[in-house]
């Protein structure tokens, strides 16, 4: 397929922006570009039949299975892109004056209470773009605790071996040190090393539970005490909310800040189909100090209002709002008995694939799992030669999007599955004998595994020189 | 697998050779980096740093993940295998030739293993 740029020819456009009907305003001569940008200049059918190229070589939750582990796939409800088009919440400008919004800032207050009262928190802000975002924030307001309590010696915070790479990236850019702690056999927090790792230098913990093995962490309440007992807060991960959301809370199991992937758990669109919202809760001792301005009830109306020691904005205006107008959509139209049985499917449907794969493929922790699991192919590549990335490659050739893989590090050979519970018994069935098919083709043909993918619109891409010549941009010659 | 003699072996898969009493140069053994996959990016520290035994010194990425190098010998560093910044596959190639970094003032260092108590260490999968 030709790239946009060698499509370009001089003098076509693409006519996006209205005729000017106000007095124009030049950029001033000395930040304006000495050259135009060399841009693909394309018509709009041209354009359009491009991008629509584009999609028929990708895959997404509309074209068939997507258990991308930790990711949280799940089929987002049409309802939601209907009210998010309402022109009540599209036809507006974020500086227009608060009484001529008040219904958007009702549904902001809305959505973030009915989250609080999801998680056990006591605020909520959407401000933040997504997850990395959202924990960024998060430990933010950790920080901003401690030093509105002159406790600068708080310089640590405490990560598990199983944690998303996110968290020890966010206590760096957050101006704390990372403290690991080994997962123990049953791959849960080790207590011992917690409690030696806890002390008057412990500004908090970052923490997932279910955990990305997919395990519910039993100890979580002597886990968020012993974190307490030495003075720290702790941040709750919300990436797997979604195996225990409307049964149980991160609040009641002691944590004091939140993120949640609104686009994994409140079906708002992930990925390319973005833009996400990591929308961030805490208990009320931190809510001084969350990012303004924060939509609140006011009077009978709404309002925004800013913290009294606010970290300050973390993004342009409210964050992704229809984002989260979609959100909003998906709690009121399932409600809280809607919530709490798709945690228990999403439970169910991965516990049914991995019964259905046990035998086949080692499962790095047998056993219950919530809402996801993790198989370890090291067997496999020890006796075939199959790694967990030729089995992943041969499922393309089955329609079928790969898990999650080589993570969390603590597996070797990592497959990370999560069917999400909006997927069907012939779905997860589909996909398990696929898996079934691929173990039994890893002995007779292995050499086939290697080779896949075959039928997709380019074979197996040679990663490793990608990654150690890239081409980071487009050569004009 | 490859266990040269001429070498010591970390318990976190680094071989040290030891020019003199307290010089020595540190790479990655032939078991890490099959373990790792083909490398395809080197972060090294630089000349001066200090290094501090048991501590991460550098990291190796391969197309699965990014993993640490920690430092099994403390001192300070005295060169950088610049070689390897621009061709990282020497390490998949020639584990036990493209070493990683100098350290000259040992002071001290981890209890290091002989190749045979190493390739032991490996077969069990630590």
């Amino acid at each position: 397929m030709k790239l946009s740029f060698e499509k370009s020819r001089p003098g076509r456009f693409f006519p996006v922006m209205p005729e000017l009907d106000v007095p124009e305003e030049k950029v001033p001569p000395e930040l304006a570009r000495a050259a135009l940008p060399r841009l693909p200049e394309m018509s709009p059918p041209d354009i359009s039949r491009h991008y629509s190229e584009l999609a028929r070589r990708t895959h997404g939750v509309n074209d068939g299975f997507y258990p991308l582990g930790s990711c949280t796939m799940k089929y987002n409800p049409k309802i939601n892109d209907e009210m998010a088009n309402l022109p009540g919440f599209t036809r507006i400008h974020p500086l227009q004056p608060e009484h001529t919004v008040q219904g958007c800032l009702e549904a902001m207050v809305r959505a973030g209470e009915m989250l609080c009262e999801i998680t056990g928190m006591d605020a909520m802000t959407f401000q933040p773009a997504a997850g990395a975002h959202g924990e960024f924030t998060g430990v933010l307001l950790i920080k901003a605790y401690h030093a509105s309590r002159g406790d600068g010696a708080r310089t640590k915070i405490i990560v598990p071996d199983s944690a998303h790479g996110t968290n020890p990236a966010t206590v760096s850019m957050t101006g704390f040190q990372a403290v690991n702690v080994p997962s123990d056999s049953s791959g849960c927090v080790d207590l011992d090393a917690l409690r030696a790792a806890a002390g008057p230098d412990t500004a908090g913990l970052m923490l997932t539970n279910p955990n990305t093995l997919g395990l519910f962490d039993r100890n979580i309440l002597e886990i968020t005490r012993v974190i307490h007992d030495a003075g720290g807060l702790c941040y709750y991960d919300g990436a797997n909310l979604n195996a225990i959301m409307g049964i149980a809370r991160p609040g009641d199991m002691g944590f004091d800040v939140v993120h949640l992937n609104l686009h994994k758990t409140f079906s708002t669109p992930h990925g390319g189909g973005g833009p996400g919202s990591g929308a961030v809760g805490c208990k009320s001792l931190l809510a001084e100090f969350m990012p303004a301005p924060l939509a609140a009830r006011r009077g009978g109306g709404y309002a925004f209002e800013s913290p009294p020691q606010s970290v300050g904005r973390v993004s342009a205006f409210y964050g992704n709002f229809l984002v989260m107008a979609r959100a909003l959509t998906y709690i009121i139209t399932i409600g809280g008995d809607g919530l709490r049985d798709a945690a228990r499917n999403a439970v169910l449907n991965a516990n049914y694939m991995m019964r259905r794969m046990s035998g086949a493929y080692d499962a790095a922790y047998p056993g219950t799992c919530m809402h996801e699991f993790v198989l370890s192919l090291d067997g496999l590549k020890r006796e075939a030669g199959v790694s967990a990335m030729d089995v992943a490659k041969s499922l393309l050739d089955r329609r079928m999007h790969p898990p999650t893989m080589y993570f969390p590090m603590i597996v070797k050979e990592a497959l990370m599955i999560e069917p999400t519970e909006t997927e069907s018994r012939e779905t997860l069935d589909y996909a398990a004998d696929a898996f079934l098919d691929i173990r039994l083709q890893a002995e007779r043909d292995p050499e086939a595994l290697r080779a896949a993918p075959v039928s997709t619109p380019v074979r197996r891409l040679d990663e490793v020189n990608a990654a150690r010549h890239p081409k980071l941009r487009y050569n004009f010659g | 697998m490859y266990f040269p003699k001429d070498v010591s072996y970390s318990r976190t898969h680094e071989w040290v050779r030891m020019a003199d009493g307290n010089t020595a140069r540190v790479g990655i053994t032939d078991y890490a980096q099959h373990e790792l996959g083909d490398l395809v990016f080197v972060n090294l520290p630089e000349v001066g740093d200090e290094a501090i035994m048991g501590e991460r010194i550098a990291d190796v990425e391969s197309v699965k993940a990014v993993s640490d190098i920690f430092s099994p010998l403390s001192g300070r560093i005295s060169a950088v295998n610049g070689a390897i910044l621009d061709a990282p596959e020497l390490l998949n190639s020639d584990p036990y030739g493209a070493w990683l970094f100098e350290v000259r003032g040992v002071t001290e260092h981890e209890d290091l293993m002989g190749a045979e108590d190493y390739e032991r260490f490996c077969e069990k999968g630590e």
